[in-house]
């Protein structure tokens, strides 16, 4: 509607006067008014130097969307933008760049030459992920471990603590990322108290992880629980920094 | 004690009632729950007397000997074991080794120093690959029908045979002089082998003799119980999906099924119907108490309040309650209810209690209790016996590291547990104890942990 309109105007102003001045609407008698005294006289003044703007909308596409470029120039005689040649003095034009492109318009009047430009960004698909999530589905082991970290526990304690939220936020982060991924949640305590026992506050704090995983988006189903008590230790000193080393939730890729 | 403490100043006046008080208040309040409830082990009469000669060799056989040996040893350490006896030295015995009734002059054994008030005597032989074994129980006081007991035994001629032998022989006079409690002789132990990285189920003999693997599973298997029938072994096992309950039969020697469900399933403990298995399952997310039938089905949920709900143990002589081990309100403590999930009681009134066993009478709990448990704090888990209908309790334990998973013998007069002196849990190894935490000693080597003893 609107391209046809300016099609129109342009028409008109291209157009004798007499045809303008025909016209009874008072917004073309206005703008007739003034474009007779600047046309007619126009090859006279060779003095007025060309003017030019050139808009892109939208300025960030994807690839394969397209773009409407559109121009204005005045006191112009020629107009060429780069890439598509020639133009017409004032248009539009829908262009579907495949990289991201400098449109640069050069508007050549009797008064010199201006130039103006507009750059449209254009976001390529990001070619480096694609062929990892095809080839390593899981992610690698190493990627994994850095970005799903085990969640440390207190004492007799299967409450997550607040140290727990950026793991668990991290880690929800990571396996949405990567949807193919199944984790097993082991829980595991320290060698102290009862091994029965144990291997039940191991499920609660598993459980617990899981839990938070769950909430933070990430679907049970792809999530195991296994406890492990205090079967399987990570490390058997008799110190504080080692049963704390043994109080945890681990996660690890569930092949 | 503190009975005398608390009636003695009525009787004397108010200086010694407020001294008195002020010692009351100084006390500890540790020391106010014990004392003054009798176990099995220290009811009825006072010990028997008994002397127990060395059986007669009663062939030439060159196995005689060793066998023999074997037999005299296993029921000198059965009738010392029963704990209801006053064992004569054998020092102490007359120079003759009586082998028949004809052989014997009760009077001799009557008077001092051997001054028995019974006497076990027999012979033992060996022919043609059997034995056979007489023995006799006499009354020295009774010169006139001295008798007692009389039985005889053919057997293959084996070390384990001459063993069993002794163990059925000392049941019998245990059974006759205890006032009806049968003998725990011919009782099994079941227990946890840790090898290498693998635990495996062992059976043993009461006296930890014949020690033997059951399970080959290559996995980590704890928590062994034996059926009441003792047919079956119920277990906890971890495999692909964590642990889950396990069954061997001891009557096919080979896994049978029990039906798995999701989550961690751990601690079985049979109904004394041995119908019934309540375990803790973790299905609905948290670690509740589940009582299912002896193939896993008909499950249904018996605790549900949020934390580790687990070890539950039925009431052997009813079967319509079950203790058990609940983190609800913080660290784990005892509690009891009935087998539908009411009345539920909690036993304990601090600290860290786990691994109960419930007495053959119905009467007393055994568990493991860390009173002063805590980051830092010195306490030590010890073996206690709680009686129910008073909720006091005796500490049979002390200073000897860390003791877990007591088990009552079928007769109510022992405590089989598992101790590690240095708190490493590869060097736990099992204990056995009289009820009132007398006669302490070893049955296993380190390496073993979890015992269960058999119901009969």
């Amino acid at each position: 509607m609107s391209a046809r309109q300016s099609r129109i105007s342009k028409t008109l102003a291209l157009a004798t006067t007499f045809v303008a001045l025909a016209m009874v609407t008072g917004c073309h008698k206005k703008a007739s008014g003034v474009d007779p005294n600047a046309l007619g006289p126009a090859p006279a003044p060779a003095a007025a130097a060309p003017t030019a703007t050139i808009t892109a909308d939208p300025v960030a596409i994807d690839q394969g969307q397209s773009v409407v470029l559109n121009w204005r120039s005045q006191n112009a005689s020629a107009v060429s933008i780069d890439g598509i040649g020639d133009v017409n003095l004032n248009g539009t034009q829908t262009v579907s760049p495949s990289n991201s492109t400098n449109f640069h318009l050069v508007a050549k009047g009797d008064g010199g030459v201006t130039e103006a430009n507009v750059r449209v960004t254009v976001r390529v698909p990001v070619a480096p992920t694609a062929p990892p999530t095809v080839a390593a589905d899981m992610g690698s082991e190493a990627a994994f471990h850095q970005n799903v970290q085990d969640i440390f526990f207190d004492y007799d304690s299967y409450d997550l603590r607040p140290d727990a939220s950026t793991s668990v936020t991290q880690a929800a982060s990571y396996l949405a990322a990567h949807p193919s991924i199944k984790v097993i949640i082991g829980g595991y305590c320290d060698d102290r108290g009862s091994a029965e026992y144990n291997l039940a506050l191991g499920e609660n704090r598993a459980n617990s992880a899981r839990a938070a995983l769950v909430s933070a988006g990430v679907s049970a189903n792809r999530l195991r629980v296994i406890s492990y008590g205090k079967e399987k230790q990570f490390c058997t000193d008799e110190t504080e920094s080692c049963w704390q080393q043994n109080r945890r939730a681990q996660f690890s890729l569930d092949r | 004690m503190h009975s005398e403490q608390r009636s003695s100043p009525i009787r004397n006046g108010q200086r010694f009632c407020f001294a008195a008080l002020l010692l009351l208040l100084a006390c500890p309040v540790t020391l106010r729950a014990q004392e003054g409830f009798h176990t099995e082990t220290s009811t009825g009469v006072s010990n028997v007397r008994i002397a127990v000669a060395d059986f007669k060799a009663a062939s030439s056989d060159p196995q005689t000997d060793t066998l023999k040996r074997t037999f005299d040893t296993t029921l000198f350490a059965d009738l010392g074991n029963a704990g209801i006896f006053d064992i004569v030295s054998k020092s102490l015995l007359p120079q003759t080794t009586p082998g028949t009734p004809a052989d014997i002059k009760v009077q001799d054994w009557a008077v001092a120093p051997t001054s028995a008030a019974m006497v076990a005597f027999g012979n033992f032989g060996v022919q043609a690959g059997k034995i056979t074994c007489n023995g006799f129980l006499f009354d020295a006081k009774n010169v006139q029908y001295p008798q007692v007991l009389a039985k005889q035994y053919n057997e293959d001629a084996s070390d384990d045979s001459a063993r069993q032998i002794a163990h059925r022989f000392a049941d019998e006079i245990i059974f006759r002089l205890s006032g009806g409690s049968q003998g725990i002789a011919e009782s099994k132990i079941y227990y946890v082998k840790i090898t290498g990285a693998d635990k495996e189920i062992w059976e043993m003999d009461y006296d930890g003799a014949n020690q033997r693997p059951l399970t080959h599973l290559g996995t980590v298997s704890l928590s062994p119980r034996i059926s009441p029938d003792s047919s079956r072994l119920a277990f906890a096992s971890l495999g692909h999906d964590g642990f889950q309950i396990r069954m061997f039969s001891l009557v096919l020697n080979r896994m049978v099924n029990f039906t798995g469900t999701g989550g961690t399933n751990i601690t079985p403990a049979w109904a004394p119907n041995g119908k019934d298995i309540a375990y803790s399952s973790s299905r609905s997310g948290d670690p509740e108490i589940w009582v299912s039938d002896a193939n896993g089905a008909l499950a249904r949920r018996i605790t549900s309040f949020r934390g580790p709900d687990v070890s539950p143990v039925y009431n052997p002589r009813t079967g319509s309650q079950i203790a058990w081990i609940s983190g609800r309100t913080g660290l784990p403590q005892l509690y009891i209810m009935d087998t539908d999930g009411s009345a539920i009681q909690r036993m304990t009134d601090g600290g860290y209690a786990t691994s109960v066993s419930w007495s053959p009478n119905g009467q007393f709990l055994a568990f493991a209790w860390d009173r002063k448990y805590g980051p830092g704090a010195p306490g030590g888990q010890d073996i206690y016996i709680m009686e129910i209908a008073s909720k006091r309790w005796i500490q049979l334990t002390h200073d000897g590291g860390r003791c877990d998973f007591p088990s009552w013998s079928p007769d109510g007069r022992h405590i089989v547990y598992a101790n590690t002196a240095d708190g490493k849990a590869s060097h736990m190894k099992i204990m056995t104890m009289l009820a009132d935490g007398t006669q302490k000693r070893a049955l296993t080597g380190p390496g073993a942990d979890m015992p269960n003893w058999s119901w009969k």
